[in-house]
């Protein structure tokens, strides 16, 4: 196990990620944040706090569960099968440019099924992507618009983000 | 108690002040993370109370797929799904159809008088040429109990209990404790009347194995020819008077007289039934102020319950359907997944 982001890391990161945001969107007044369940909520909520500071107004924030949208849903999940929990956004998508917020951009899955999530709840006007940490291994043709940290590990690791809310303490991991 | 252990972490976020949960598995007491494992749902007589708290927390993700622009998700797509009724049912079949067309399932819909069945094919040799058609969930109702089970038995689809005889109604159960949960927070502690013809009810028996294990206290409430002749070895109290326990309930459920399946002589008249156990606007202002009014429809207005209870303020009865769409997408979901989990 390896440490590759301590709390102070993990900060900064989000901060800079804010900036990159906030940047780009401070044109357009119609921005929100959604955040993958579970960890891409926590990672969410601290990015639109930051964010609504940065533009000086409240950047709306939700939460998005995708698991009925997963592709590996009829396979076998071990230990690990999928629970189904609720999607919580508490504003209208329609024509606004939504910021999905994952912790970790891996093969792409997720993004996938977080993108037809949301196409099922209206038709946003663009969907970016941003993510905590990017690492190799995408197997379906999706980027990242904002990345806090590449992380150069082989496809025998596995990275986990680890935050505060859920966990305990704020760090990202290599195993 | 030495139920689920941990429930999920859980924290409050500091900009909306509402509770998320943030964890990933609901842990077992047994150490492990909990798995739903049936692919069959036969009855709740048998499921523990960690299966039954899965199922309504599992719903609750469903309720939303509802209420929104396009009301439908694919965790079911390319999966057939029959519904095949021997018995007469509008809501529960039009609530199984529809919750499988909103997870994306091919609906299949099979009923005895439109079929071979009345050309006196039996019930397992409908069921297996069903199933060589490639069928992947079979929800079935049947007037005879242990019918599902025996299905369960000789085909590898899965099988959903949608009403066997007197026996089991696990479904409308499991909606009825959500909605209890719903308004009330928890079953924990709650005083629950059950109030009819109770021998020949399958919900009163779905709904005392639910609320039971969810801890409330079920007393059944009727006139004595209408409760069944085990009562006494059921986890119930037995009442023959519902003006002794309105007043003191939380919850009443009252069930539908059933003309189709009571003879003549089971009591004196229908006026009097309807005087001793008919919910009526004076028995409700004599309950508690927040007594929630449940019935499984469909209902026989001014005989069992009046209309004004039946559509007052305390009747959660509309939320009853719309929660057993929930619950039955959640059900064809878990018992997809069981069988995802052990291919044939």
């Amino acid at each position: 196990m390896k440490v590759i982001l301590d709390a102070g890391q993990i900060d900064r990161t989000i901060e800079h990620l804010a900036d990159e945001i906030g940047e780009q969107t401070s044109s357009c007044n119609e921005s929100a944040i959604i955040g993958v369940r579970s960890r891409g909520e926590i990672l969410a909520e601290r990015l639109a706090e930051r964010l609504s500071r940065k533009l000086g107004r409240q950047v709306p924030c939700g939460t998005l569960d995708i698991t009925l949208y997963r592709d590996d849903l009829n396979a076998p999940h071990g230990d690990s099968q999928p629970l189904v929990r609720t999607t919580e956004i508490g504003f209208d998508i329609d024509n606004k440019t939504i910021i999905l917020v994952d912790d970790v951009l891996y093969t792409g899955r997720s993004t996938r099924a977080a993108m037809d999530a949301l196409m099922d709840l209206g038709r946003p006007r663009a969907i970016r992507l941003a993510v905590l940490v990017e690492r190799a291994g995408r197997e379906l043709p999706i980027q990242a618009d904002y990345a806090g940290y590449k992380a150069d590990v082989g496809p025998e690791q596995s990275v986990q983000v680890n935050f505060v809310e859920s966990d305990g303490k704020d760090e990202v991991i290599v195993t | 108690m030495s139920r689920i252990l941990d429930m999920m972490d859980r924290h409050t976020s500091g900009r909306t002040g509402k509770r998320h949960n943030t964890t990933m598995a609901i842990i077992h007491r047994s150490g492990k993370p909990f798995k739903w494992q049936r692919k069959h749902l036969l009855g709740l007589r048998d499921l523990s109370v960690e299966e039954i708290e899965y199922i309504l927390d599992t719903a609750t993700g469903f309720e939303q797929i509802s209420t929104r622009s396009v009301k439908k998700a694919p965790p079911l797509r390319g999966k057939v799904v029959v519904n095949l009724f021997f018995e007469d049912s509008t809501r529960t079949r039009a609530s199984f159809s529809l919750a499988a067309s909103r997870l994306s399932a091919d609906v299949m819909e099979f009923t005895q008088k439109a079929s071979s069945v009345s050309k006196g094919e039996t019930l397992l040799d409908t069921a297996r040429n069903l199933e060589a058609m490639g069928i992947d969930i079979v929800v079935i109702r049947h007037s005879a109990a242990g019918v599902p089970m025996l299905l369960s038995r000789n085909i590898k689809a899965c099988v959903v209990n949608a009403g066997d005889g007197y026996c089991e109604h696990p479904t409308q159960g499991l909606l009825d404790a959500y909605t209890i949960r719903q308004a009330k927070g928890s079953l924990e502690g709650l005083k629950i009347a059950i109030v009819g013809d109770i021998a020949h009810s399958r919900v009163a028996r779905s709904d005392m194995w639910a609320m039971t294990k969810l801890g409330a206290e079920v007393t059944f409430v009727g006139p004595p020819t209408l409760m069944p002749a085990e009562v006494g070895r059921l986890p119930v109290k037995v009442s023959y008077s519902l003006d002794k326990v309105i007043e003191e309930v939380d919850v009443v459920n009252m069930l539908r007289i059933q003309f189709e399946r009571i003879g003549g002589n089971l009591f004196p008249s229908i006026r009097e039934y309807s005087r001793y156990f008919g919910l009526t606007v004076e028995r409700v202002k004599r309950a508690k102020p927040n007594i929630l009014v449940m019935h499984p429809g469909p209902i026989n207005r001014g005989l069992e319950i009046e209309s004004e209870v039946a559509d007052g303020p305390n009747s959660v009865i509309l939320q009853q359907v719309t929660n057993g769409l929930a619950v039955r997408m959640a059900v064809l979901f878990l018992v997809n997944q069981a069988a995802a989990e052990t291919p044939v």
